[in-house]
């Protein structure tokens, strides 16, 4: 009966099924975007660099007192970088870089150097490959000439203002003297970082440990990591994890805060600290909050807009079919039974524009991934399931002003005319 | 106990009293015709016995059960239970074949059977247009599958409002050679109408006018010991309790 009944007032069931079609569709594509948007926003802010400081110990409580502290000579050790990718969250690491640094002299003046991975390959542990360095690490430096490479130790970058106030080239040869040693290297690239607290120059790791004299050291480790917003939980554990109760932690543990994963850093890397890098967790935790809130409001009021259209449709119908339903009630059907009918029909309708629209939501979401982050969007499972409740409560919502029609009409008044 | 009783029942509108003061009784397979001329209470009279009204003031005993106080729900309830309802306009459900239309009616009673719906519709004369959707029927037909909705659940009162109001001299034939096969049958038949050919063909037939009943008559058709009597009130020769005399 339900079914037959479809095939009556076509035009009206079509506009209702168009109606859930439209919300829905909007709908999907926002809440799909919604949940990708933190990876991708994640992406976009991974090109400001890295979100997670890793130092010694000892340096690490200077540094939090007194920002430009000489760290002093504790380091980390070079033997223990590959651990970094074998973390519960080795696959969010998306690239790290370690760096020595030491102040050298070059011809007659001081000059900060630092020595790091440009695109250093990586046997770790598990047996498996990782490429890490500075190349991807900043990937937005503007560099004339070419980046080093980590096999060649006999070459030097320098930042555009040192090379400008020393009237370097790319080509020349500088001598750097160390605390150890001195070295000759060729001026392979010029680099622009856009950043004035860039250092002067730039050694591969090896070469800035043979002029400091310290084999395997490692004053700092920077860590991009694709992590998940900051939220209460995330809030509380920073104050100190240990504070979390056994399942709070472990919610803590496995989900990919910048904290947790600063946490799991700690406990790979001996006499460690790392430190989330606030500005840029900070930042991605309220654009994504803003933006996320932003989404959700425009797919309620899209469903809100659904649900109105929809009240208007079905209630009209409801009257046009009045004589009907007065039939129905007249013959011995309760009144229950007449709105589950009138329901039935309604979510089947609402069924056929909600897969319609889940679709063309699909879709929709991929024109708004590539047109806003150039890239496409997954399709995150729990969209549907959401949808399709969000359906059900559309439709009972739209129905209600029809079933509240229908719950009052009197079979008398619509079969007799009274 | 009479099947339908209204005792002092009055039906208000407003200040307008549909039915004033009225008093009536069926018996089990009686067959009584209900008449009157427009605004006269009949439409007001056909919704309370049928369940689908409740008096300003009075009681309304059927099938033993009073309904003046019942629920919405429990009128339902008696409704589908007890009464056969057909109407003028047919009101079949325009998506649904004729056989659907009648299963519509079990779908709320019990369960829909389509075999007992299908002979429901033989009964009538309409098992070969059993996949027939209303428009592709007859006036004719539409209201012989509206009789067929109002019987398959048997119901004790077979409840018809203008049943040839909308039907020409051939089909009206049919469905009062209908009505006259279950009136032999035993069915208790109340039929509204404004046809006085139709109303003659009831047992007894009562005129309403201005929300009374203004003349009760018993029809020599259905007094065959008295065939020359003419149709009279009660208080002449065709009443039932002259008959008695006569038949004692």
């Amino acid at each position: 009966m339900v079914f037959r009944a479809l095939t009556r007032q076509v035009g009206r069931r079509a506009l209702i099924a168009l109606t859930v079609a439209l919300g829905v569709s909007l709908s999907t594509a926002i809440l799909s975007v919604m949940w990708n948007i933190g990876d991708k926003v994640n992406e976009e802010l991974k090109a400001y660099g890295a979100n997670i400081v890793v130092r010694p110990q000892s340096s690490a409580i200077l540094s939090s007192l007194y920002e430009d502290a000489d760290t002093g000579s504790a380091t980390l050790a070079e033997e223990d970088l590959g651990k970094i990718k074998t973390i519960f969250w080795a696959f969010n690491i998306l690239d790290f870089a370690p760096f020595l640094s030491l102040d050298a002299s070059v011809a007659d003046s001081t000059a900060s150097v630092e020595g790091t991975w440009f695109n250093k390959t990586l046997d770790l542990p598990t047996g498996e490959q990782a490429q890490a360095g500075m190349k991807n690490l900043r990937s937005w430096w503007d560099v004339s000439g070419d980046w080093l490479s980590d096999c060649c130790d006999d070459k030097v970058m320098a930042s555009s203002s040192y090379a400008a106030a020393h009237g370097l080239t790319v080509g020349q040869m500088v001598t750097v003297g160390g605390p150890s040693t001195s070295k000759t290297l060729k001026l392979a690239g010029i680099y622009d970082s856009g950043d004035s607290s860039a250092s002067d120059l730039l050694v591969t790791l090896k070469t800035a440990q043979e002029l400091a004299g310290s084999p395997g050291a490692v004053s700092r480790i920077e860590v991009s990591a694709l992590t998940t917003p900051d939220n209460d939980l995330a809030r509380r554990a920073a104050k100190d994890p240990k504070l979390l109760s056994a399942a709070d932690w472990e919610t803590w543990y496995c989900t990919a805060y910048v904290s947790s994963i600063a946490y799991q850093l700690e406990e790979v890397i001996p006499e460690s600290v790392a430190r989330p890098v606030r500005q840029i967790a900070e930042s991605e935790g309220v654009v994504l909050e803003k933006t996320q809130s932003l989404m959700l409001v425009i797919a309620l009021l899209s469903l809100i807009g659904a649900a109105m259209g929809i009240a208007n449709l079905i209630t009209a119908s409801v009257m046009e079919r009045a004589a009907e339903i007065g039939l129905m009630k007249a013959i011995g059907g309760t009144s229950r039974q007449v709105v589950f009918t009138i329901l039935a029909e309604n979510l089947v309708i609402g069924a056929i524009g909600g897969l319609a629209g889940y679709f063309a939501g699909l879709g929709l979401a991929q024109v708004i991934g590539e047109a806003v982050f150039g890239t496409s969007i997954s399709i995150t499972p729990i969209v549907a399931p959401i949808m399709a409740g969000l359906v059900l409560v559309v439709i009972a919502v739209g129905s209600l002003p029809a079933i509240r029609l229908l719950l009052k009409l009197k079979p008398a008044e619509v079969l007799h005319g009274r | 106990m009479a099947l339908l009783e209204l005792r002092n029942v009055t039906r208000s509108y407003g200040e307008l009293d549909a039915l004033k003061n009225v008093d009536l009784s069926v018996e089990e397979g009686e067959w009584l015709s209900i008449m009157g001329p427009s605004g006269s209470g009949k439409t007001t009279m056909m919704n309370l016995i049928g369940c689908l009204d409740k008096p300003t003031s009075g009681e309304i005993w059927l099938d033993g059960t009073e309904l003046s106080h019942l629920s919405g729900k429990a009128l339902t309830k008696v409704r589908r239970n007890t009464i056969g309802l057909i109407f003028q306009k047919f009101h079949l459900v325009g998506h649904l074949t004729a056989l659907e239309n009648v299963m519509l009616a079990q779908y709320y009673h019990s369960l829909p059977d389509k075999q007992e719906a299908l002979e429901a519709l033989d009964r009538v004369g309409l098992a070969a247009r059993a996949s027939h959707l209303p428009s592709q029927l007859s006036g004719g037909e539409q209201q012989r599958v509206c009789i067929a909705r109002a019987l398959i659940n048997y119901p004790k009162i077979v409840l018809a409002d203008e049943p040839t109001g909308n039907l020409d001299e051939a089909n009206e034939a049919v469905v009062l050679d209908f009505f006259s096969q279950l009136h032999a049958q035993g069915t208790t038949l109340i039929v509204v109408t404004h046809d006085p050919e139709v109303g003659r063909l009831g047992e007894r037939q009562v005129n309403l006018a201005h929300g009374v009943i203004e003349k009760e008559v018993r029809h020599a058709l259905a007094c065959p010991l008295l065939p020359d009597q003419e149709c009279a009130t009660p208080e002449e020769p065709c009443d039932i309790r002259d008959l008695e005399k006569v038949m004692a």
